[in-house]
């Protein structure tokens, strides 16, 4: 691999349709890279996480994928309510999410928790009211 | 354990990918809740759920696991259907509940993909 490869994915909210599609194209896009099987099944679980809470709780966002030689990177940005106590947001079982959520599969209040167990650093900065930002980073073996 | 084999054990109807059963199931996992499928699954299992939504089949893709039993007689629409063909994901149907369906696969071998049981002590008798 030369250069730094980078791509930039919009994720629209409640678009429960179009929700996935982002992360299966992350998925196949780092499979053609050559990136280990193991480190690609841990982005995609990460970003298939994040790709939800957008769908779900914000107004619109974006996922920008960079690879290096070194590291996997995804900047998780949305416009939207924000996460007001974000300690809170981390505990695996804390969901708000709505009864129709829960019917499509979610609210099990395991996504960010799945993100950090999958990502080798995770930051996470959110101002309530404008947004949320997912700085996450895996490391290529 | 074949996906054949499955197919058979649970007298399942099947949807799509119906050449690519003679893949190997490595263990099972039944849930209808899509991030728990995602923190307790390895790559290479069969997923059971009542769960008939397209992100069934993407929450699939994206854990590595080529084959989902929709079980209680839940049928998959069209939609469905067309992006498991795309992904190659064996989508099978079968009528057992998802009790029996667990249990039968388990008797003939297939244990869990869950890894979160390994992290608990069995409870102990009084
Ligand atoms: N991008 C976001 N914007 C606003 N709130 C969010 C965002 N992401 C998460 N949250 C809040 O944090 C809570 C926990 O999120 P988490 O992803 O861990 O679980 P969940 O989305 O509720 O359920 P699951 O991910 O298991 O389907 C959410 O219920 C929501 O209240
Ligand atoms: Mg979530």
């Amino acid at each position: 691999m030369g250069k730094p490869f980078s791509h930039s994915f919009i994720v629209e909210g409640r678009n429960f349709v179009q929700a996935g599609t982002a992360s299966t194209k992350i998925k196949t896009m780092l499979k053609e890279l050559g990136i280990d099987g193991g480190v690609v099944r841990r982005v995609a679980i990460a970003t298939y996480e994040a790709e939800m809470n957008i769908v779900m709780y914000a107004n619109s966002g974006t996922v920008v994928l960079e690879v290096t030689p070194e590291v996997v990177r995804l900047n998780v940005n949305d416009r939207g309510p924000g996460i007001s106590d974000i300690d809170l947001a981390m505990q695996e079982g804390y969901s708000t999410a709505t009864p129709e959520m829960r019917e499509m599969g979610f609210g099990a209040g395991m996504g960010l928790p799945n993100i950090k167990k999958n990502a080798d650093d995770l930051r996470i900065k959110s101002t309530v009211g404008e947004g949320t930002n997912l700085e996450i980073t895996f490391r290529i073996n | 354990m074949r996906l054949s084999e499955i197919r058979d054990l649970l007298a399942c109807e099947v949807f799509s990918a119906e050449d690519q059963l003679n893949r190997e199931a490595k263990h099972g996992c039944a849930s209808d809740l899509m991030s728990d499928v995602l923190a307790f699954s390895r790559a290479g299992a069969v997923l059971l759920t009542g769960l008939v939504n397209v992100h069934t089949v993407q929450t699939a893709y994206i854990a590595e696991i080529n084959c989902i039993v929709f079980v209680r007689g839940k049928r998959p629409d069209e939609s469905v259907i067309a992006v498991a063909k795309e992904k190659k994901i064996s989508l099978l149907g079968s009528s057992y509940s998802m009790y029996e369906a667990c249990g039968i696969l388990y008797q003939h071998g297939l244990t869990s993909t869950m890894q979160c049981a390994l992290n608990h002590t069995s409870p102990k008798r009084a």
